[in-house]
């Protein structure tokens, strides 16, 4: 019938049963450790966390070696009476990054975070365990569902493994932080809720591959697509709804910082991708893609200068995150365009992703680098890092190659996916979106600078840390900057795996 | 007007109110509340669109309502967390708003 269903096949492919297990190995996790209780909760996630890498890497190569999406049909009933669990290019790429992510905050939050030797088990340490492991399953059930509702409830646990981060240390001010956010995340997941019974009102199924073939303008459709829309940016934080992401971010212990900034946000985002470029990508008119991408240069423009006006090391790095997701929604209209050109829309999507991927990675160790600062000086008054480079050198290393992905310079990811995004968006005479790129990787230079600078200060006299940091966390930072910093060699890859089983948009995006 | 409409409109009717009610209201209560009034005009809805969509002899449409049944439960753990996070707040600092730029100013409200 369509494009789409003709691409994806409605029956378990071979390698389906990793999806299976892709979802049920975070779950058993999160269930032994508290079955076993907080004495063992940091083992199970070691254990569980390597396993999930060694099958986000076979989902990968049975992927490229298959060459087309791999599906698996629970209890063998298909769409549109069962549910079917899907993995692309962009599933297989999101779950490797977040496994990734989180082994490295693993074993940085192992500093955090370490069990008490002996006497009664303590509240935070056993939460931080089970949280991170929550998170890391209801990640890859948004990667991986393949129909609108389960991503609903997948997003929801997202949300419910989210919040109780944020509020790790139980002070008023995070309690505080976690409410407002959770307030937000259910005004949009309620939202979203009500774009989908519109659309299962109007075509009896929630399947994506099956409403893709199915989408046309009428107006329920339209409305049902700008409460989701609406909805998933009140929990991606896009401005001008990020009001609750730098208390909520900067307030949080860094280990839980660096998940929430670099993950827990992709998810609404790669909902967002699900619903633009997969459901609807024949009913989205140019000018949605504008307004879309608009709010993301606001949101590239305001992050960027009010993160430069901050005193505070860790607010500065959660301001430059909202700025960094406005990047993400500069791909919208860049493959609307190019498929109305009857371009592949390659680039677009394949930069949004790369963007996505290298500021999850960067965010991630910058924010585990802000904690190890704050360890070691007490505090993170940017005005005060002298000696930090002195101090902790493989750290202040870590930030600056974190940031210069964030400026996109070569050969990072940051460089290589703006490279992308600028190439669509001069291909298509989108050229005021060029413009605000540049703007954007100026003012991000800026803080960078500023914080490396002052931290590359000399100061007389030996200061004594306030804590000693051991060297493995230090190095666990660098090695996830040096990660984004190398990812943009990813163009030397001889496929371009994000696109595998995907359909080509600029074919199916013509009705 | 028959039942079905009705249904359908009072349904759209609660979603107004409760969003309202979310956007408007500045204490954490009464927006949980006003989360849960938007939570029963969409599951509503769905009892709509369940009926709308009855054939082959059937009542109505059983998908829409496994799903309602999962609504349900979602809305329920949301609430329960939002609760127990203003519990807890109201337990560290005697008061239950977000703060003075979003309530009147009136402690333990």
């Amino acid at each position: 019938m369509s494009v789409a269903e003709v691409a994806i096949p409605a029956a378990t492919t071979a390698g389906g049963f990793l999806l299976v297990l892709a979802l049920v190995l975070p779950v058993l996790g999160v269930l032994a450790a508290l079955a076993l209780g907080g004495r063992h909760a940091r083992t199970v996630a070691m254990l569980v966390l390597p396993s999930g890498l060694v099958l986000a890497l076979m989902l990968g190569s049975e992927l490229v070696h298959s060459g087309q999406a791999l599906v698996y049909v629970l209890g063998g009933w298909a769409p549109p009476l069962g549910i079917a669990l899907r993995a692309d290019g962009l599933s297989a790429a999101m779950l490797l990054t977040t496994v990734v992510i989180l082994l490295a905050v693993a074993v940085y939050g192992d500093g955090d975070f370490p069990m008490p030797a002996g006497g009664r088990e303590a509240r935070a340490p056993f939460m931080f365990w089970i949280l991170l492991l929550a998170v890391w399953g209801a990640l890859n059930a948004v990667f991986l569902a393949g129909d609108l509702f389960t991503l609903y409830v997948a997003l929801e646990l997202l949300t419910f493994a989210g919040v109780p981060l944020v509020c790790l240390d139980g002070r008023p001010e995070t309690l505080r932080a976690a409410l407002r956010y959770l307030l937000f995340a259910l005004f949009g997941s309620v939202l979203y809720m009500l774009g989908a019974v519109l659309l299962y009102g109007t075509y009896g199924t929630l399947d994506i591959a099956l409403l893709a073939g199915l989408v046309r303008p009428v107006p329920a459709v339209v409305a049902a697509a700008a409460l989701m829309t609406v909805g998933l940016l009140a929990k991606t934080a896009l401005f001008p709804l990020h009001l609750w992401l730098p208390p909520a971010h900067a307030g949080a212990p860094a280990a839980a910082s660096a998940v929430l900034s670099a993950l827990v946000v992709k998810g609404s985002f790669f909902l967002v991708i699900r619903l633009w470029l997969d459901v609807m990508p024949g009913i989205v008119t140019p000018l949605a893609g504008q307004l879309l991408a608009g709010l993301g240069a606001a949101a590239i423009i305001v992050g960027n200068v009010v993160a430069l006006r901050q005193t505070r090391l860790k607010l500065l790095i959660a301001y430059s995150t909202v700025a960094q997701i406005g990047y993400l929604f500069l791909m919208f209209p860049l493959a609307a365009g190019l498929a109305a050109m009857n371009l592949p829309a390659d680039p677009a999507v394949t930069g949004g992703l790369l963007q996505a991927i290298s500021h999850a990675t960067a965010k991630a160790a910058m924010f585990m680098g802000a904690g190890l600062i704050y360890a070691t000086l007490g505090h993170d008054r940017i005005a005060d890092l002298q000696g930090v480079g002195r101090q902790l050198p493989m750290t202040l290393l870590a930030f600056a190659l974190g940031g210069i992905s964030l400026v996109g310079l070569p050969p990072s990811g940051g460089f290589f996916a703006k490279w992308l995004l600028l190439t669509a968006a001069l291909l298509t005479g989108q050229w005021w979106w060029v413009a605000v790129m540049v703007v954007g990787g100026l003012l991000t230079s800026g803080y960078v600078f500023v914080v490396v600078m002052r931290a590359l200060v000399a100061v007389d006299g030996e200061k004594r840390p306030k804590m000693e940091i051991p060297r493995y966390r230090e190095a666990v930072v660098l090695g996830l900057a040096s990660v984004s910093f190398l990812l943009g060699l990813a163009a030397l890859l001889p496929t371009d795996v994000v696109l595998i089983g995907r359909p080509a948009l600029g074919v199916a995006g013509l009705p | 007007m028959n039942a079905l409409t009705l249904f359908g409109l009072c349904g759209s009717a609660l979603v107004g109110i409760g969003l309202y009610g979310l956007i408007v209201n500045p204490q954490p209560l009464r927006k949980i509340l006003a989360f849960n009034m938007i939570g029963s005009g969409v599951f509503l809805l769905f009892g709509f669109v369940a009926r709308r969509g009855a054939a082959l002899g059937m009542g109505g449409d059983p998908v829409p309502q496994a799903l309602v049944i999962t609504g349900i439960v979602v809305a329920f753990s949301a609430t329960a967390l939002a609760v127990a996070l203003l519990l807890r707040l109201h337990e560290a600092t005697g008061s239950a708003t977000l703060g003075a730029a979003d309530g009147d100013g009136a402690p333990g409200a």
